[in-house]
């Protein structure tokens, strides 16, 4: 009988925001959904059960609502929560066999995934909607032992790494959204790099939001084993589109003895007109673990995109010796909201962490720096410093900081400063005098403010973002 | 609870002629119960499970306060370093007010039966204030006059009093380019009560008001204090708190500057040892242009005490030229003490200076050594060090006689 609903739902069609053809789970949140998810990606009877024990949870489970930027009700029933390109139930080997309406598309949003694989050392894992479509450079990281696939990928030939740590980091019934993830999640990355290896090229993901009224649940799993070393980058943008839609992934990181994970983001989704209709709610739960002694974690954000930012990239820091660190860029303009952070938790003994946070808002939004800093009563002789800058255009914007500060441990120490201030006058006046546009100073002294984070981007995003703050603050001096 | 409280408070009215004023205090009676004490899950308690506290120290919390019950005065705990006026609240009743030193055509102490209905809707402690505070006293300083010596009120409470719940209002008003100074002191010999104190200052132009608070006994009692000030064009609001002696403390500044050129400042220091359990939560509220505030809080903590910060300045979108900074710093000298912090900056105006700090950590190793390679033993070092921490706090009281008090009373005068 199943069977009959789902070759009947293969065949169902519906507004294609490219001319490529989706296939859609039925629009709703119950179990029948979970199965048909899980069923269509094969997975095994384990996973099927871990899925349907956090829908268990999160029929309990109550959205949270302490977050600043308030947003109208999602009705959960009204979404879609699988989607996939039809043309790749039989996945392409190689690049040429890719949907070149797809290519075209990428093409479009400045990633020319041919060109890329020739002229970048980048290995690109794209997923477009919730599959992943073209893996490049597999061959040069098999090498080395690196696995770098679709976590879809990873359940079908290395169950016993998935089975390992999935949910070890984020639990099944953590909150509501990363239950909600847990549940009905279609696909994400997965990476495991081995004992004593550092990982050859920077590994890349292009996230893209395609398909209307979808709901993106993506789930990545980083595992750096003992004395490896791994940078993976992430970079987001989305098609115009009049309803909010949500995005809530969940990505997990795994740092065991000696290893080090650095995770890079930059994220310019569609952030909603210039009235503030519509725009990506982007509210992702990322979180880290320090597992091992001397392990390293460090996020690098760069938010200029979405209408709602809601999300903090977490540190564990469990091992001794363990370091998390956190860089962060959020800029919003227009009418767009963020609410955006780190939680560094210090169990381990000697544990560091620091914290660069840069807000710029500008038009009528609203941003918000929220951030945890926990020391635990056995994190003997750990420390954390703490910088959060706030710049402000105009005074219809908002720039808040919440910080929370908690020490247990009289051999910790944690300094924190915070700041907020306006591009001054003089220095305006400066640039101005010197040349260049009121538009183009603006930029420059962002820039410099920013500096401190963007230098810690890896070349190829670096470029990139900066000229990406530029662009996000068009129209809003004057 | 809820019947015990409602009796209570029936008791408690008995004898009184109160009409329409009772209505009033039932309706904040119901409002409280629906709250209850505030529980961490309040995010302005998240730190401080008050509800928590009240039950495991004390057994059984009586609400009833005899206020007929005179008590005899214990003199010996004046003051007499300083001149000063005096207010003697004991067991939560006003016994004496003694004004010697002003013109009593300038300032005025009124005893009214007419509570302030306050607007701090989410507030249950005041809830419970307004609903059992039988009577609200008003203090009002008229245009122009300097109030010459400094009110202290003695805040007594002796052995008589036992798991019961106190509530004292006090409304102090003071008139244009006018000003005054109150010093509270807490004496307290009795055992395990919540004492709920809730102070309103309106400031009118240029008004200038000092208000320093002293908790430095030791006792086991449970105290909430909540000063509202509104703040009009030019007026000056200086708080300090020392906070050392109770079981549990939670000062609550909320300060509101309303007139331009308007400016608060609050110093504070944490002195704890013992379990205490102690809290500041400030909240600035900038709301028109040019306007300043200055916060700074101290912390020393031993012997598995905890101290929260929690500290707020809000930024109107009207409020330019905000000149808004924190600061809070905390030692701690044992491994079971806790120093939790919230600085929190809200802004919605973009052409103002704010910023905050935040540091914690145990006392600086390298300034030992030194010190003790001048001579000087471990335990000498470390209580310099401490001296030179909290110093730096009572150095911005404006009031040099007060702050002299307040080094003595500390123990950190020479």
């Amino acid at each position: 009988m199943r069977e009959k609903e789902i070759e009947k739902l293969k065949d169902y069609k519906y507004g294609f925001s490219t001319d490529i053809e989706n296939f859609k789970a039925p629009k709703g949140l119950n179990e029948e959904v979970i199965r048909f998810i899980s069923k269509i990606k094969k997975e095994p009877q384990w996973l099927l059960d871990w899925r349907l024990k956090a829908f268990e949870r999160l029929k309990v489970l109550k959205e949270p609502d302490w977050q600043k930027p308030k947003y109208p009700k999602i009705n959960y029933q009204d979404l879609y929560y699988y989607s996939a390109p039809k043309s790749f139930k039989e996945k392409p080997k190689s690049l040429d066999e890719l949907d070149p309406k797809l290519l075209e598309t990428y093409k479009k949003l400045g990633i020319p995934l041919q060109e890329q694989k020739r002229l970048n050392n980048i290995a690109v894992d794209a997923v477009f909607d919730s599959v992943s479509v073209a893996t490049t450079f597999k061959d040069k990281l098999t090498e080395k032992g690196i696995i770098f696939c679709s976590i879809s990928e990873a359940v079908q030939k290395h169950p016993e790494l998935v089975k390992k740590y999935l949910g070890t980091v984020i639990p099944l019934s953590d909150h509501f959204f990363a239950t909600l993830n847990s549940a009905v999640f279609t696909d994400g990355s997965f990476v495991y790099i081995p004992p004593n290896t550092r990982c050859p090229m920077e590994l890349s993901t292009y996230f893209r939001i395609n398909a209307s009224d979808t709901g993106q649940f993506e789930r990545t799993l980083i595992i750096a084993d003992k004395g490896s070393y791994v940078s993976y980058l992430e970079g987001c943008t989305a098609p115009m589109r009049d309803e909010n839609q949500l995005h809530a992934a969940n990505v997990e990181l795994i740092a065991l003895d000696d290893a080090e994970i650095k995770y890079s983001t930059v994220q310019n989704w569609y952030p909603g007109d210039e009235d503030g209709k519509g725009g990506i709610y982007n509210f992702v739960t990322k979180r880290g673990l320090c597992k091992g002694i001397n392990s390293k974690i460090s996020w690098t954000q760069v938010e200029t995109g979405s209408a709602i930012t809601w999300k903090y990239p977490s540190c564990i820091l469990q091992g001794d010796n363990s370091i998390g660190e956190f860089y962060s860029i959020a800029i919003t303009n227009n009418h767009q909201k963020a609410d955006t952070g780190t939680k560094m938790i210090h169990i381990g003994k000697n544990t560091k962490s620091k914290i660069i946070s840069k807000g710029i808002s500008a038009g009528k939004s609203d941003m918000t720096y929220r951030g945890l800093v926990d020391i635990f009563k056995k994190a003997k002789n750990s420390s954390n410093y703490t910088q959060c800058d706030s710049l402000l255009m105009g005074n219809k914007c908002g720039a808040h900081t919440i910080p929370y500060i908690k020490n247990k441990n009289s051999d910790s120490t944690i300094a924190h400063e915070a700041t907020t201030s306006k591009i001054s006058e003089e220095q305006l006046y400066y640039c101005q005098q010197r040349g260049l546009s009121s538009e183009e100073a603006v930029s420059l002294i962002v820039n410099g403010f920013c500096k401190e984070v963007l230098q810690q981007l890896p070349m190829e995003f670096a470029v990139e973002a900066q000229k990406l703050v530029g662009i996000s603050l068009e129209g809003s001096v004057g | 609870m809820e019947k015990k409280i409602i009796t209570d408070f029936e008791n408690m009215y008995k004898n009184s002629s109160l009409n329409n004023e009772l209505k009033f205090r039932k309706e904040f009676l119901k409002k409280f119960i629906e709250k209850g004490f505030p529980s961490k899950k309040l995010e302005s308690w998240k730190f401080s499970d008050l509800n928590q506290i009240i039950n495991k120290n004390i057994e059984k919390l009586i609400f009833y306060n005899n206020s007929t019950k005179s008590h005899k005065i214990d003199e010996s705990l004046y003051l007499n370093n300083i001149e000063h006026n005096k207010m003697v609240f004991i067991n939560g009743k006003l016994e004496e007010i003694k004004l010697e030193h002003e013109d009593n055509n300038k300032i005025k102490i009124s005893k009214e039966t007419k509570i302030e209905n306050n607007s701090f809707k989410d507030n249950a402690l005041l809830d419970l204030n307004n609903a059992f505070s039988v009577y609200n006293y008003k203090i009002h300083v008229e245009n122009g006059y300097n109030v010459k010596k400094p009110i202290i009120i003695y805040h007594t409470t002796n052995k008589e009093l036992n798991s019961t719940n106190i509530n004292i209002q006090l409304n102090f008003l003071l008139g244009e380019n006018s000003s005054l100074k109150v010093i509270d002191t807490f004496n307290d010999i009795s055992d395990k009560n919540f004492i709920n104190i809730y102070y309103n200052f309106d400031l009118k132009k240029d008004s200038v008001l000092k208000n320093f608070k002293l908790d430095n006994l030791i006792n086991n009692n449970i105290k909430y204090s909540f000063n509202n000030i509104d703040q009009d064009t030019n007026s000056i609001s200086e708080t300090f708190i020392l906070s050392n002696g109770s079981k549990f403390l939670k000062n609550e500044i909320n300060c509101n500057l309303k007139g331009k050129y308007s400016s608060a400042f609050v110093n504070a220091i944490f002195s704890l040892s013992e379990n205490r359990h102690h809290e500041i939560k400030t909240n600035i509220n900038h709301l028109v242009e040019n306007t300043k505030s200055y916060q700074l809080i101290k912390s020393v903590l031993d012997n598995s005490s905890k101290s929260v910060y929690q500290g707020k300045i809000y930024v109107d979108k009207d409020a330019q030229k905000t000149d808004g900074y924190q600061l809070s710093k905390a030692i701690l000298l044992n491994e079971d003490s806790e120093f939790n912090a919230k600085p929190e900056l809200e802004i919605y105006a973009d052409d103002v200076k704010c910023s905050h700090g935040s540091a914690s950590g145990s006392l600086n190793e390298n300034s030992i050594f030194y010190l003790r390679s001048r001579g000087l033993n471990y335990k000498e070092a470390k209580n310099l060090l401490i001296k030179g921490f909290l110093l730096d706090v009572i150095e911005k009281i404006t009031d040099d006689e007060i702050k002299n008090i307040i080094k003595f009373t500390m123990g950190l005068s020479g």
